[in-house]
């Protein structure tokens, strides 16, 4: 019988796989709201996950492991910062910079951590909701990271709408040269969004290496960074729509793993590209539909004060 | 003390080529430090990474052997990232044109097909990988879907798509289980250049790709609008030229390349069709396109000390225990200084006098 516990595990690993998704989209839609395309996102991310494991394995502290995390994918943003921000270098080709040095640093920082195991950060069920059938412990039960992915959310969303800093931040992502004339420092509310970002991916990271996966093996970010850009583009820069974008593809991950457990006979390797073809359909699908509506009109155009 | 950037107006040509020095100068200089990190005398591993493998001719063949593929895709990529059109998925276009070409491989194994196989097998490669670089060029062109996304994820599903092929309809069934397709005839291998060694005809092909390259892009009408199309669009389209066209031109052209390389590498040195048949040669073209300046020359330059980074980092790993990684740390710095030098040579830093925020 497909009872409900399956059902309701199903369901949590769904969960867990849009949480990364959605942390890192999240951080980058802000850097992108600022007008700065950060392609290094899959380098952060996997940074984090390795500094993350790494710290939590050598202290025994998951809390010292995620915020050595978020410290590490920041330290990386700041990279990108740099380049793109104060140098201004070209934004595609300083973050795929950056992805390529993350991969490499944290496959050294990882080399001596291949093959051991953590305990996975624990479920923090919440009194009474959790008990509840099927969903109960889909949304109440979950671990300390999807949580807070919510409450990134609620922030991300409520402060570009409804604070000041969020209003300065996406005039400096729609017209940099304006803010510029009004008296905002342009390269500081980038460069600040942009380590927003890497914090981000970075926490996303350690929510990958002590959560979903309690381990750490080379490249196992596996393209997720890639497709957290994606999704920025899917939501047309709307937080609410990261959440819907984040759980569909979550989804899309988690069934064609469970597609391939039940050996229809298809490919396993046509099942595995199916998070990536979605992919690419769901941007050919916004595009189309929208037609660059809604990218803040200075993204990945570098800003060079000229007085 | 607040400094600003002044945009040139004439960027000088000394500065153009002094630029990747000082960028290979502040890699090493990171690159001791990482090793230094790491417990290692820098200076014996700067030996073993940069120095033994240019005095040994075997390994001085397999720097020209692995270079070829970064040659070849990243030639190809100057014509995209000249027009700015980002293809970031040679990658996946190295193994679709590799995939292509060993297919005419396999379907005349064992069969008394003449010395016309080869050929036909670098022919179907090229557009495999030409017609699978022009799928995120229609879908940006049509749709305006950001081709540096498609492009990227395009590579995975190349990647599992090889898989798939090697573990399943094209294995070897007499290889053990091993997922691996048969070894090519002979008639289906590129030819080594000597008796001796691995450099094989592949290498001269790349060199023709450079200096027809060079001709395209700097002397015929073809390379201006890529270069007019790339750095003033308004202007381009004012001129008559097809931006449509262009993209589909860059995208066909770095594809093709890429193809080309791919079915090079299997058809030569790698000798038949395995799960992993690069060692991220579609990703570290993209820094030797950037350390070469766009240029197909200086990408003949760049594409060397590349392959230096992948053969110092195998001997490092047998004799240093380092981790592989440590090429791909190299790699990105490179990238990353390369891109902070562009802007000593494309703007002036002046003080700013008085307090003045950016």
């Amino acid at each position: 019988m497909l009872d409900t516990v399956m059902i309701g595990a199903v369901l949590a690993s769904v969960v867990a796989a849009a949480t990364t998704l959605l942390i890192a989209s999240l951080g980058e839609l802000v850097a992108e709201r600022a007008g700065t395309l950060n392609l290094g996102v899959e380098g952060m991310m996997i940074i984090g996950a390795a500094v993350g494991y790494a710290t939590a394995y050598s202290s025994g502290s998951l809390l010292l492991g995620t915020l050595a995390a978020v410290l590490a994918g920041m330290a990386l943003s700041l990279v990108f910062a740099t380049l793109t921000i104060w140098l201004a270098a070209n934004q595609v080709a300083s973050g795929l910079a950056t992805t390529i040095l993350g991969l490499g640093l944290a496959g050294l920082i990882g080399a001596s951590f291949v093959g051991t195991r953590l305990d996975a950060a624990p479920a923090l069920d919440i009194p009474g909701l959790s008990d509840l059938p099927i969903l109960g412990k889909v949304a109440f039960g979950q671990d300390a990271f999807v949580y807070a992915s919510v409450g990134l959310l609620v922030l991300v969303t409520w402060g570009l709408a409804r604070t000041r800093i969020g209003l300065i931040l996406r005039a400096v992502g729609e017209s940099h040269a304006a803010a510029h004339a009004l008296g905002h420092p342009v390269r500081k509310i980038r460069t600040l969004a942009v380590m927003f970002g890497g914090a981000c991916a970075g926490l996303a990271g350690a929510h990958l290496s002590l959560a979903y996966t309690p381990f750490w093996a080379s490249d196992m970010t596996a393209g997720r960074g890639w497709i957290a850009l994606a999704l920025v583009v899917f939501s047309a820069w709307k937080p609410l729509w990261l959440l819907a974008g984040a759980y569909l593809f979550g989804a899309v991950s988690i069934l064609q793993l469970h597609v391939q457990g039940f050996g229809l006979g298809i490919p396993s390797q046509l099942l595995s590209s199916l998070p990536y073809l979605a992919t690419v359909g769901a941007l050919v699908l916004i595009s189309a539909m929208k037609r660059g509506q809604g990218a803040p009109a200075s993204l990945g155009v570098p800003f060079v004060p000229d007085r | 003390m607040p400094l600003k950037l002044e945009r040139q107006e004439n960027v000088p040509l000394a500065g153009l080529i002094a630029a990747p020095f000082v960028a290979l100068a502040v890699t090493l200089v990171v690159g001791a430090v990482m090793f230094l990190a790491m417990g290692q005398d820098p200076v014996e591993a700067f030996r073993i990474y940069f120095i033994d493998p240019l005095g040994d001719p075997y390994t001085l063949q397999e720097l020209v052997v692995k270079s070829c593929p970064l040659l070849l895709i990243g030639v190809g990529l100057a014509f995209c990232y000249r027009a700015n059109r980002w293809n970031i998925g040679a990658e996946g276009q190295y193994v679709v044109g590799a995939v292509f070409g060993s297919w005419l491989a396999l379907a005349t194994h064992g069969t008394e097909a003449g010395p016309w196989v080869l050929p036909a097998m670098l022919v179907l490669g090229a557009v495999g990988g030409a017609a699978y670089g022009l799928i995120p060029a229609f879908l940006r062109v049509r749709f305006g879907a950001s081709e540096i996304l498609t492009s990227l994820m395009l590579v995975y599903v190349a990647q599992l798509g090889l898989d798939y092929l090697v573990r399943g309809p094209w294995r070897d069934p007499a290889g053990f289980n091993f997922p691996q397709s048969v070894t090519f005839d002979a008639v289906a291998t590129v030819p080594l250049l000597f008796e001796e060694g691995r450099m094989h005809a592949g290498i001269v092909i790349a060199l023709v790709v450079v200096v027809v390259a060079t001709f395209v892009l700097g002397r015929t009408l073809v390379g201006f609008s890529i270069e007019l199309g790339g750095s003033a669009p308004r202007a381009a389209a004012f001129a008559g030229f097809d931006e449509r066209r262009v993209t589909y031109g860059v995208f066909a052209v770095s594809g093709g390349l890429a193809g080309l390389a791919g079915i090079i590498e299997v058809a030569g040195p790698i000798g038949n069709l395995q799960p992993s048949i690069s060692p991220g040669y579609g990703f570290t073209a993209i820094i030797a396109a950037m350390l070469g300046r766009l240029h197909p020359v200086g990408i003949l330059v760049s594409s060397f000390i590349l392959a230096l980074t992948y053969i110092g980092g195998e001997a490092a790993q047998i004799s240093l225990r380092m981790p592989f990684d440590v090429t791909r740390v190299f790699q990105g710095t490179l990238l990353i200084a390369i891109l902070a030098a562009d802007v000593l040579v494309r703007y002036r830093i002046r003080r700013v006098e008085g307090v003045r925020h950016a």
